[in-house]
Protein backbone atom coordinates (compact mmCIF):
# COMPACT_ATOMS: atom_id res chain seq x y z
CA UNK A 1 0.00 0.00 0.00
CA UNK A 2 1.18 3.61 -0.51
CA UNK A 3 1.64 5.76 2.67
CA UNK A 4 -1.38 8.59 2.14
CA UNK A 5 -1.71 10.79 5.08
CA UNK A 6 -4.18 13.78 6.51
CA UNK A 7 -1.99 17.03 5.74
CA UNK A 8 -4.77 19.34 6.70
CA UNK A 9 -8.69 19.90 7.83
CA UNK A 10 -10.86 22.91 8.01
CA UNK A 11 -14.52 23.06 9.14
CA UNK A 12 -17.11 26.01 8.62
CA UNK A 13 -18.82 26.82 12.21
CA UNK A 14 -21.67 24.89 12.75
CA UNK A 15 -25.04 26.26 13.19
CA UNK A 16 -28.60 25.70 13.62
CA UNK A 17 -29.57 27.29 10.68
CA UNK A 18 -27.35 30.07 8.32
CA UNK A 19 -29.63 32.49 7.17
CA UNK A 20 -27.11 34.82 5.47
CA UNK A 21 -24.52 32.57 3.16
CA UNK A 22 -25.88 29.77 0.92
CA UNK A 23 -23.79 26.67 0.11
CA UNK A 24 -21.38 28.40 -1.49
CA UNK A 25 -20.48 30.86 0.45
CA UNK A 26 -20.38 28.82 3.61
CA UNK A 27 -17.71 26.31 1.66
CA UNK A 28 -15.68 28.65 0.04
CA UNK A 29 -14.06 30.39 3.36
CA UNK A 30 -13.27 26.32 3.85
CA UNK A 31 -11.51 25.81 0.96
CA UNK A 32 -9.42 28.58 0.67
CA UNK A 33 -8.44 28.02 4.96
CA UNK A 34 -7.59 24.02 4.22
CA UNK A 35 -5.13 25.14 1.35
CA UNK A 36 -3.81 28.31 3.40
CA UNK A 37 -2.94 25.59 6.51
CA UNK A 38 -0.37 23.78 4.11
CA UNK A 39 0.13 26.35 1.68
CA UNK A 40 -0.90 24.31 -1.53
CA UNK A 41 -2.40 26.64 -4.50
CA UNK A 42 -5.35 25.28 -6.31
CA UNK A 43 -2.87 23.57 -9.25
CA UNK A 44 -1.09 22.16 -6.93
CA UNK A 45 -4.02 19.50 -5.74
CA UNK A 46 -4.75 16.56 -7.82
CA UNK A 47 -7.94 15.59 -7.38
CA UNK A 48 -11.43 17.32 -6.12
CA UNK A 49 -14.37 15.03 -4.75
CA UNK A 50 -16.95 16.00 -2.31
CA UNK A 51 -19.99 14.13 -0.48
CA UNK A 52 -23.35 16.21 -0.72
CA UNK A 53 -26.89 15.43 -1.83
CA UNK A 54 -29.08 17.76 -3.34
CA UNK A 55 -32.33 16.53 -2.03
CA UNK A 56 -30.80 18.34 0.72
CA UNK A 57 -30.35 21.56 -0.59
CA UNK A 58 -33.65 21.36 -2.63
CA UNK A 59 -32.03 22.21 -5.82
CA UNK A 60 -31.02 19.70 -8.82
CA UNK A 61 -27.24 19.49 -9.39
CA UNK A 62 -26.45 21.85 -6.64
CA UNK A 63 -23.39 19.54 -6.60
CA UNK A 64 -21.99 20.92 -9.51
CA UNK A 65 -22.96 24.29 -8.33
CA UNK A 66 -21.18 23.79 -5.12
CA UNK A 67 -17.69 23.33 -7.30
CA UNK A 68 -18.36 27.38 -7.64
CA UNK A 69 -16.50 27.52 -4.02
CA UNK A 70 -13.28 25.54 -5.31
CA UNK A 71 -13.20 27.16 -8.53
CA UNK A 72 -13.03 24.62 -11.98
CA UNK A 73 -11.27 26.86 -14.39
CA UNK A 74 -9.16 25.55 -16.16
CA UNK A 75 -11.15 22.49 -15.93
CA UNK A 76 -10.09 20.31 -12.92
CA UNK A 77 -9.64 16.47 -12.05
CA UNK A 78 -12.92 15.95 -10.05
CA UNK A 79 -16.03 13.35 -8.67
CA UNK A 80 -18.80 13.55 -6.27
CA UNK A 81 -19.98 10.84 -4.19
CA UNK A 82 -24.13 11.49 -2.70
CA UNK A 83 -23.13 10.31 0.67
CA UNK A 84 -20.91 11.72 3.33
CA UNK A 85 -17.93 13.32 2.58
CA UNK A 86 -16.14 10.43 4.51
CA UNK A 87 -16.84 8.28 1.43
CA UNK A 88 -15.28 11.32 -0.79
CA UNK A 89 -12.23 10.81 1.77
CA UNK A 90 -12.10 7.09 0.42
CA UNK A 91 -12.34 7.78 -2.99
CA UNK A 92 -9.31 9.97 -2.76
CA UNK A 93 -7.56 7.56 -0.72
CA UNK A 94 -8.25 4.90 -3.55
CA UNK A 95 -7.14 7.16 -6.21
CA UNK A 96 -3.97 8.09 -4.71
CA UNK A 97 -3.45 4.20 -3.93
CA UNK A 98 -3.35 4.05 -8.01
CA UNK A 99 -0.58 6.45 -8.11
CA UNK A 100 -1.69 8.11 -10.93
CA UNK A 101 -2.38 11.66 -7.80
CA UNK A 102 -0.24 12.82 -5.09
CA UNK A 103 -2.53 15.26 -3.82
CA UNK A 104 -6.12 15.49 -2.61
CA UNK A 105 -9.10 17.55 -1.23
CA UNK A 106 -11.89 15.90 0.11
CA UNK A 107 -14.64 17.95 0.90
CA UNK A 108 -18.41 18.18 1.90
CA UNK A 109 -21.17 20.97 2.97
CA UNK A 110 -24.67 20.56 3.82
CA UNK A 111 -27.34 22.85 4.82
CA UNK A 112 -30.25 21.07 7.28
CA UNK A 113 -31.78 24.44 6.95
CA UNK A 114 -33.25 24.93 4.19
CA UNK A 115 -35.87 22.00 4.10
CA UNK A 116 -37.22 20.16 7.09
CA UNK A 117 -34.61 17.24 7.12
CA UNK A 118 -36.78 14.91 8.48
CA UNK A 119 -39.20 14.99 5.91
CA UNK A 120 -35.76 15.26 3.44
CA UNK A 121 -34.56 11.79 4.84
CA UNK A 122 -37.68 10.16 4.60
CA UNK A 123 -37.29 10.40 0.83
CA UNK A 124 -34.62 7.67 0.86
CA UNK A 125 -36.75 5.06 2.08
CA UNK A 126 -38.62 2.24 -0.04
CA UNK A 127 -41.13 4.00 -2.06
CA UNK A 128 -43.51 0.61 -1.99
CA UNK A 129 -43.07 -0.64 1.54
CA UNK A 130 -41.72 1.24 3.76
CA UNK A 131 -42.49 5.12 3.25
CA UNK A 132 -46.48 4.61 2.96
CA UNK A 133 -46.07 3.67 6.69
CA UNK A 134 -45.26 7.53 7.70
CA UNK A 135 -41.85 6.15 9.38
CA UNK A 136 -39.17 8.82 9.79
CA UNK A 137 -35.81 8.31 10.73
CA UNK A 138 -35.72 9.60 14.19
CA UNK A 139 -39.03 6.67 14.45
CA UNK A 140 -35.97 4.36 12.84
CA UNK A 141 -33.63 5.37 15.81
CA UNK A 142 -36.01 4.93 18.24
CA UNK A 143 -36.89 1.73 17.21
CA UNK A 144 -33.14 0.37 17.04
CA UNK A 145 -32.92 2.18 20.20
CA UNK A 146 -35.47 -0.04 22.16
CA UNK A 147 -33.97 -3.34 20.49
CA UNK A 148 -30.46 -2.23 22.24
CA UNK A 149 -32.08 -1.25 25.54
CA UNK A 150 -34.42 -4.10 25.70
CA UNK A 151 -31.28 -6.51 24.24
CA UNK A 152 -28.22 -5.83 25.95
CA UNK A 153 -29.68 -4.21 28.96
CA UNK A 154 -28.17 -0.84 28.48
CA UNK A 155 -29.84 1.98 30.23
CA UNK A 156 -31.71 5.41 29.54
CA UNK A 157 -28.76 7.01 31.65
CA UNK A 158 -26.38 4.89 30.05
CA UNK A 159 -27.62 6.89 26.56
CA UNK A 160 -27.97 10.05 29.09
CA UNK A 161 -24.31 10.01 29.92
CA UNK A 162 -23.13 9.63 26.07
CA UNK A 163 -24.88 13.45 25.93
CA UNK A 164 -23.04 14.65 28.99
CA UNK A 165 -19.95 13.88 27.39
CA UNK A 166 -20.36 14.64 23.84
CA UNK A 167 -21.90 18.22 24.71
CA UNK A 168 -19.01 18.99 27.37
CA UNK A 169 -16.31 17.82 24.98
CA UNK A 170 -17.98 20.36 22.58
CA UNK A 171 -17.46 23.01 24.90
CA UNK A 172 -14.05 22.95 23.65
CA UNK A 173 -14.89 23.32 19.90
CA UNK A 174 -15.19 26.63 18.73
CA UNK A 175 -17.06 24.91 15.53
CA UNK A 176 -19.93 23.04 17.73
CA UNK A 177 -23.31 24.15 18.50
CA UNK A 178 -25.18 21.65 21.09
CA UNK A 179 -22.40 22.28 24.09
CA UNK A 180 -22.68 22.56 27.71
CA UNK A 181 -22.88 21.48 31.17
CA UNK A 182 -25.31 18.92 31.59
CA UNK A 183 -26.29 15.81 34.32
CA UNK A 184 -27.60 12.73 33.41
CA UNK A 185 -30.31 13.12 36.29
CA UNK A 186 -31.02 16.37 34.91
CA UNK A 187 -31.57 14.89 31.01
CA UNK A 188 -33.72 12.21 32.47
CA UNK A 189 -35.80 14.85 33.84
CA UNK A 190 -36.99 15.86 30.22
CA UNK A 191 -39.34 14.33 27.96
CA UNK A 192 -39.53 12.15 25.93
CA UNK A 193 -39.72 12.77 22.27
CA UNK A 194 -39.67 9.67 20.06
CA UNK A 195 -39.90 7.17 23.11
CA UNK A 196 -37.17 5.76 24.10
CA UNK A 197 -35.63 9.02 22.86
CA UNK A 198 -35.42 12.32 24.23
CA UNK A 199 -33.88 15.41 22.36
CA UNK A 200 -30.59 14.73 24.23
CA UNK A 201 -30.63 11.32 22.13
CA UNK A 202 -30.94 12.64 19.01
CA UNK A 203 -28.84 14.92 16.80
CA UNK A 204 -29.19 18.65 16.47
CA UNK A 205 -29.99 19.66 12.44
CA UNK A 206 -26.65 21.87 11.41
CA UNK A 207 -25.70 23.84 8.64
CA UNK A 208 -21.91 23.22 7.68
CA UNK A 209 -19.08 21.73 5.87
CA UNK A 210 -15.83 20.78 5.92
CA UNK A 211 -12.75 19.87 4.18
CA UNK A 212 -9.52 17.17 4.30
CA UNK A 213 -6.39 17.50 1.97
CA UNK A 214 -4.58 14.17 1.82
CA UNK A 215 -0.89 13.64 0.41
CA UNK A 216 1.02 10.48 -0.30
CA UNK A 217 4.23 10.09 0.76
CA UNK A 218 7.09 12.42 0.49
CA UNK A 219 4.61 15.03 0.00
CA UNK A 220 3.06 14.57 3.37
CA UNK A 221 6.52 14.64 4.88
CA UNK A 222 7.29 17.84 3.08
CA UNK A 223 3.88 19.39 3.86
CA UNK A 224 3.70 19.03 7.81
CA UNK A 225 5.74 17.90 10.82
CA UNK A 226 3.20 15.16 11.65
CA UNK A 227 1.23 13.52 8.90
CA UNK A 228 -2.08 11.74 10.10
CA UNK A 229 -1.03 8.64 8.14
CA UNK A 230 -3.94 6.49 7.23
CA UNK A 231 -2.87 3.18 8.12
CA UNK A 232 -6.50 1.51 7.48
CA UNK A 233 -9.68 2.21 5.99
CA UNK A 234 -12.71 0.26 5.25
CA UNK A 235 -16.50 0.35 4.52
CA UNK A 236 -19.00 -2.00 4.85
CA UNK A 237 -22.92 -1.70 3.90
CA UNK A 238 -26.17 -3.93 5.65
CA UNK A 239 -29.36 -4.57 3.86
CA UNK A 240 -31.36 -1.47 3.93
CA UNK A 241 -34.54 -3.30 5.39
CA UNK A 242 -34.64 -2.93 9.54
CA UNK A 243 -36.42 -6.50 9.80
CA UNK A 244 -33.50 -7.84 7.63
CA UNK A 245 -30.54 -6.96 10.08
CA UNK A 246 -29.66 -7.11 14.27
CA UNK A 247 -30.46 -3.39 14.96
CA UNK A 248 -28.62 -4.04 18.69
CA UNK A 249 -25.22 -4.25 17.24
CA UNK A 250 -23.12 -3.22 13.99
CA UNK A 251 -22.34 -5.95 11.97
CA UNK A 252 -20.90 -3.58 9.54
CA UNK A 253 -18.55 -1.32 11.53
CA UNK A 254 -17.06 -4.60 12.83
CA UNK A 255 -15.71 -5.67 9.53
CA UNK A 256 -15.05 -2.53 8.13
CA UNK A 257 -13.11 -2.05 12.00
CA UNK A 258 -11.50 -6.12 11.38
CA UNK A 259 -10.29 -5.12 7.59
CA UNK A 260 -8.94 -1.38 8.65
CA UNK A 261 -7.22 -3.01 11.51
CA UNK A 262 -8.46 -1.01 14.12
CA UNK A 263 -7.99 -3.42 16.90
CA UNK A 264 -5.44 -2.13 19.96
CA UNK A 265 -5.77 0.73 22.29
CA UNK A 266 -6.64 4.44 20.62
CA UNK A 267 -5.57 7.66 22.11
CA UNK A 268 -8.90 9.07 20.25
CA UNK A 269 -11.67 8.02 19.00
CA UNK A 270 -14.19 10.23 16.71
CA UNK A 271 -17.74 8.20 16.56
CA UNK A 272 -20.22 9.13 13.84
CA UNK A 273 -23.07 8.30 16.35
CA UNK A 274 -25.85 10.95 15.93
CA UNK A 275 -27.84 9.31 18.58
CA UNK A 276 -26.65 8.18 21.57
CA UNK A 277 -27.64 4.56 21.79
CA UNK A 278 -25.61 4.48 18.23
CA UNK A 279 -22.32 5.61 20.06
CA UNK A 280 -22.89 2.95 22.85
CA UNK A 281 -23.31 0.16 19.68
CA UNK A 282 -20.50 1.68 18.46
CA UNK A 283 -17.91 1.33 21.43
CA UNK A 284 -19.04 -2.25 22.32
CA UNK A 285 -18.61 -3.26 18.25
CA UNK A 286 -14.91 -1.30 18.62
CA UNK A 287 -14.27 -2.56 21.75
CA UNK A 288 -13.50 0.96 23.14
CA UNK A 289 -12.34 1.33 26.25
CA UNK A 290 -13.10 4.53 27.76
CA UNK A 291 -10.16 4.48 30.22
CA UNK A 292 -7.66 4.81 27.72
CA UNK A 293 -9.50 6.53 25.01
CA UNK A 294 -10.63 9.71 24.63
CA UNK A 295 -14.23 9.43 22.81
CA UNK A 296 -15.30 12.56 20.76
CA UNK A 297 -12.95 14.72 22.42
CA UNK A 298 -14.84 17.05 19.64
CA UNK A 299 -18.28 16.35 21.16
CA UNK A 300 -19.10 14.50 18.06
CA UNK A 301 -22.35 14.50 15.97
CA UNK A 302 -24.64 14.98 19.15
CA UNK A 303 -22.88 18.65 19.62
CA UNK A 304 -23.22 19.12 15.51
CA UNK A 305 -24.12 16.79 12.73
CA UNK A 306 -24.07 18.73 9.27
CA UNK A 307 -25.86 16.07 7.48
CA UNK A 308 -23.05 14.42 4.59
CA UNK A 309 -20.67 16.68 6.13
CA UNK A 310 -20.56 14.72 10.06
CA UNK A 311 -18.89 11.81 8.94
CA UNK A 312 -15.97 13.22 7.82
CA UNK A 313 -15.39 15.88 10.41
CA UNK A 314 -14.92 12.77 12.11
CA UNK A 315 -12.06 11.86 10.31
CA UNK A 316 -10.74 15.08 10.13
CA UNK A 317 -11.24 15.91 13.93
CA UNK A 318 -8.96 12.30 14.72
CA UNK A 319 -6.50 13.81 12.03
CA UNK A 320 -6.03 16.72 13.25
CA UNK A 321 -5.12 15.20 16.50
CA UNK A 322 -2.59 13.22 15.00
CA UNK A 323 -0.88 16.86 13.07
CA UNK A 324 -1.35 18.53 16.50
CA UNK A 325 0.86 16.19 18.24
CA UNK A 326 -1.48 14.95 20.37
CA UNK A 327 -2.53 11.63 19.87
CA UNK A 328 0.04 9.07 18.65
CA UNK A 329 -3.05 6.54 17.33
CA UNK A 330 -6.49 8.01 16.41
CA UNK A 331 -9.66 6.03 15.44
CA UNK A 332 -12.28 7.57 13.09
CA UNK A 333 -15.50 6.68 11.81
CA UNK A 334 -18.60 7.61 9.53
CA UNK A 335 -22.14 6.39 9.02
CA UNK A 336 -24.88 6.29 6.44
CA UNK A 337 -28.37 5.33 6.46
CA UNK A 338 -31.22 4.72 8.74
CA UNK A 339 -29.69 2.74 12.09
CA UNK A 340 -26.12 2.49 11.21
CA UNK A 341 -26.89 0.94 8.00
CA UNK A 342 -23.14 1.56 6.05
CA UNK A 343 -20.55 2.22 8.17
CA UNK A 344 -16.43 3.87 7.27
CA UNK A 345 -13.39 2.95 9.46
CA UNK A 346 -10.21 4.64 9.71
CA UNK A 347 -7.75 4.33 11.31
CA UNK A 348 -4.87 7.25 11.46
CA UNK A 349 -1.31 7.19 12.90
CA UNK A 350 1.41 9.65 13.79
CA UNK A 351 3.98 6.37 12.01
CA UNK A 352 3.37 5.55 8.78
CA UNK A 353 2.54 1.95 8.58
CA UNK B 1 -52.13 8.76 1.90
CA UNK B 2 -51.38 5.91 -0.64
CA UNK B 3 -53.76 3.01 -2.33
CA UNK B 4 -52.69 -0.29 -4.22
CA UNK B 5 -53.94 0.52 -7.76
CA UNK B 6 -54.12 -1.50 -10.92
CA UNK B 7 -53.09 1.13 -13.67
CA UNK B 8 -54.73 -1.63 -16.39
CA UNK B 9 -51.15 -2.52 -18.23
CA UNK B 10 -52.72 -5.54 -20.26
CA UNK B 11 -49.39 -7.50 -20.28
CA UNK B 12 -49.22 -7.87 -16.65
CA UNK B 13 -50.79 -10.69 -14.56
CA UNK B 14 -54.03 -9.84 -12.88
CA UNK B 15 -52.83 -9.81 -9.75
CA UNK B 16 -49.23 -8.16 -9.91
CA UNK B 17 -49.30 -4.21 -8.33
CA UNK B 18 -48.18 -2.18 -11.30
CA UNK B 19 -47.82 0.79 -9.20
CA UNK B 20 -49.40 2.78 -6.27
CA UNK B 21 -49.73 6.61 -5.55
CA UNK B 22 -47.35 7.89 -2.81
CA UNK B 23 -47.90 11.14 -2.50
CA UNK B 24 -44.37 13.22 -0.99
CA UNK B 25 -44.60 17.02 -0.19
CA UNK B 26 -41.40 18.51 0.94
CA UNK B 27 -40.69 22.47 1.13
CA UNK B 28 -37.69 24.23 1.63
CA UNK B 29 -37.07 27.84 2.07
CA UNK B 30 -34.08 29.24 0.57
CA UNK B 31 -31.24 31.02 1.24
CA UNK B 32 -30.23 33.26 -1.74
CA UNK B 33 -26.78 34.15 0.22
CA UNK B 34 -24.84 37.53 1.02
CA UNK B 35 -23.88 37.88 -2.81
CA UNK B 36 -27.26 37.77 -4.65
CA UNK B 37 -28.81 39.45 -2.13
CA UNK B 38 -26.75 42.53 -2.47
CA UNK B 39 -27.64 41.94 -6.71
CA UNK B 40 -31.31 41.85 -6.00
CA UNK B 41 -31.05 44.38 -3.33
CA UNK B 42 -30.59 46.87 -6.12
CA UNK B 43 -33.20 45.92 -8.14
CA UNK B 44 -36.04 47.72 -6.93
CA UNK B 45 -33.97 50.37 -7.99
CA UNK B 46 -34.30 49.58 -11.63
CA UNK B 47 -29.83 49.09 -11.10
CA UNK B 48 -28.09 45.79 -12.51
CA UNK B 49 -24.88 45.61 -10.31
CA UNK B 50 -22.57 42.49 -10.79
CA UNK B 51 -19.61 41.54 -8.69
CA UNK B 52 -16.28 40.94 -9.44
CA UNK B 53 -12.71 40.09 -6.95
CA UNK B 54 -11.03 42.09 -6.74
CA UNK B 55 -10.07 44.90 -9.07
CA UNK B 56 -9.42 42.92 -12.37
CA UNK B 57 -11.52 39.81 -11.50
CA UNK B 58 -14.26 38.95 -14.36
CA UNK B 59 -17.69 40.67 -13.96
CA UNK B 60 -20.55 38.15 -12.97
CA UNK B 61 -24.28 39.38 -13.07
CA UNK B 62 -26.14 37.77 -11.87
CA UNK B 63 -23.50 37.17 -8.95
CA UNK B 64 -23.54 33.68 -6.94
CA UNK B 65 -20.89 34.96 -4.84
CA UNK B 66 -17.46 33.32 -5.89
CA UNK B 67 -15.46 33.81 -8.87
CA UNK B 68 -16.32 30.63 -10.36
CA UNK B 69 -13.20 30.10 -12.11
CA UNK B 70 -10.67 30.15 -9.19
CA UNK B 71 -13.06 30.13 -6.35
CA UNK B 72 -12.14 33.45 -4.73
CA UNK B 73 -15.26 35.85 -3.56
CA UNK B 74 -16.74 38.44 -5.31
CA UNK B 75 -16.24 41.23 -3.11
CA UNK B 76 -16.59 44.22 -5.06
CA UNK B 77 -19.66 45.77 -6.89
CA UNK B 78 -19.69 47.34 -9.85
CA UNK B 79 -22.62 49.10 -11.56
CA UNK B 80 -24.13 47.61 -15.22
CA UNK B 81 -26.58 49.16 -17.40
CA UNK B 82 -29.71 47.74 -18.58
CA UNK B 83 -28.90 47.52 -22.05
CA UNK B 84 -26.89 44.89 -23.67
CA UNK B 85 -26.22 42.94 -26.47
CA UNK B 86 -27.42 39.59 -28.33
CA UNK B 87 -24.67 37.16 -28.36
CA UNK B 88 -26.68 34.14 -29.26
CA UNK B 89 -30.11 32.89 -28.92
CA UNK B 90 -32.73 29.97 -29.53
CA UNK B 91 -36.42 30.29 -31.13
CA UNK B 92 -38.74 28.61 -28.81
CA UNK B 93 -41.68 26.82 -31.09
CA UNK B 94 -42.48 24.23 -28.52
CA UNK B 95 -45.16 24.43 -26.08
CA UNK B 96 -45.37 23.35 -22.37
CA UNK B 97 -47.44 23.82 -19.29
CA UNK B 98 -46.58 27.03 -17.28
CA UNK B 99 -45.23 28.86 -20.79
CA UNK B 100 -45.66 32.78 -20.05
CA UNK B 101 -45.64 33.87 -23.64
CA UNK B 102 -47.12 32.81 -26.56
CA UNK B 103 -45.13 30.51 -29.15
CA UNK B 104 -42.82 31.07 -31.07
CA UNK B 105 -40.61 33.68 -28.68
CA UNK B 106 -36.61 34.13 -28.16
CA UNK B 107 -34.43 33.44 -25.66
CA UNK B 108 -31.03 35.01 -25.38
CA UNK B 109 -27.71 35.43 -23.57
CA UNK B 110 -27.44 39.10 -23.44
CA UNK B 111 -24.29 40.84 -22.36
CA UNK B 112 -24.91 43.48 -20.27
CA UNK B 113 -23.15 46.63 -20.83
CA UNK B 114 -19.73 46.57 -18.42
CA UNK B 115 -20.18 42.28 -17.94
CA UNK B 116 -18.00 39.25 -18.81
CA UNK B 117 -20.82 36.75 -18.87
CA UNK B 118 -23.93 36.90 -20.64
CA UNK B 119 -27.19 36.98 -18.91
CA UNK B 120 -30.06 35.20 -19.96
CA UNK B 121 -33.54 36.65 -20.81
CA UNK B 122 -36.44 36.96 -23.33
CA UNK B 123 -36.59 39.21 -26.22
CA UNK B 124 -40.15 40.52 -27.23
CA UNK B 125 -41.03 43.50 -29.00
CA UNK B 126 -39.61 42.33 -31.78
CA UNK B 127 -40.11 39.87 -35.06
CA UNK B 128 -38.49 36.47 -33.93
CA UNK B 129 -36.79 36.67 -37.62
CA UNK B 130 -35.20 40.27 -36.86
CA UNK B 131 -33.13 38.63 -33.78
CA UNK B 132 -29.67 38.63 -34.33
CA UNK B 133 -26.57 38.50 -32.36
CA UNK B 134 -24.91 41.76 -32.10
CA UNK B 135 -28.47 43.19 -31.67
CA UNK B 136 -28.56 45.88 -28.97
CA UNK B 137 -31.29 45.52 -26.60
CA UNK B 138 -32.64 47.04 -23.05
CA UNK B 139 -34.40 46.28 -20.45
CA UNK B 140 -38.57 46.50 -19.83
CA UNK B 141 -38.92 46.41 -16.42
CA UNK B 142 -42.43 46.11 -14.54
CA UNK B 143 -44.13 49.27 -12.79
CA UNK B 144 -42.79 48.52 -9.47
CA UNK B 145 -39.79 46.86 -9.02
CA UNK B 146 -39.04 44.55 -6.42
CA UNK B 147 -36.20 42.33 -5.63
CA UNK B 148 -36.59 39.69 -8.28
CA UNK B 149 -35.32 38.85 -11.63
CA UNK B 150 -39.28 38.59 -12.68
CA UNK B 151 -39.00 42.53 -12.45
CA UNK B 152 -37.33 42.75 -15.54
CA UNK B 153 -40.18 41.62 -17.94
CA UNK B 154 -38.02 41.07 -20.69
CA UNK B 155 -35.66 42.89 -23.20
CA UNK B 156 -36.32 44.24 -26.40
CA UNK B 157 -34.59 46.13 -29.17
CA UNK B 158 -33.05 49.54 -28.15
CA UNK B 159 -32.78 50.51 -32.00
CA UNK B 160 -28.94 51.46 -31.60
CA UNK B 161 -26.63 50.36 -34.64
CA UNK B 162 -25.63 46.83 -33.81
CA UNK B 163 -22.29 45.80 -31.88
CA UNK B 164 -19.07 45.24 -33.38
CA UNK B 165 -18.43 41.21 -33.32
CA UNK B 166 -15.05 42.22 -31.69
CA UNK B 167 -16.92 43.61 -29.08
CA UNK B 168 -18.59 40.27 -28.01
CA UNK B 169 -16.67 37.27 -29.62
CA UNK B 170 -14.86 36.40 -26.63
CA UNK B 171 -18.28 35.76 -24.55
CA UNK B 172 -19.91 33.44 -27.10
Amino acid sequence: MRDVAVVAFAQAPNVRRDSDRNEVEILMPVLHEVREKVGLERDDIDFVVHGSTDFQAGMPFSFVGALDAYGAWPPINESHVEMDGAWALYEAWVKLQTGEIDTALAFAYGKGSPGDLVDVLRLQLDPYLVFPLGIDPIGMAAIQCRAYLEGVGRTEADMASVAVRDRRNGMTNPCAQVTGEFTVEGLLAEPMFVSPLRRHDCPPISDGACAVILAAGDRARDLVEHPAWVVGIDHRIEAPGLGMRDLTVSESTRIAAEKANASGTFDVAELHAPFTHQSLILEDTLGIDAAVTQVNPSGGALAANPFMVAGLTRIGEAAQRVLDGAAGRALAHATSGPCLQQNLVCVLEAREG
Amino acid sequence: MSGATDTGDTDAPADLVTGIVVPIHVEYEYTAGEAASRFLSHIPERRLVGQRHGDHGLVYVPPRGSDPANGEPTDQDVELTDQGTVTTFCIVNVPFAGQAVECPYVCAQILLDGADITFQALIQEAEVSQIHPGMRVEAVWVDDPEPTLESIRYFRPSGEPDATPESYKDHM
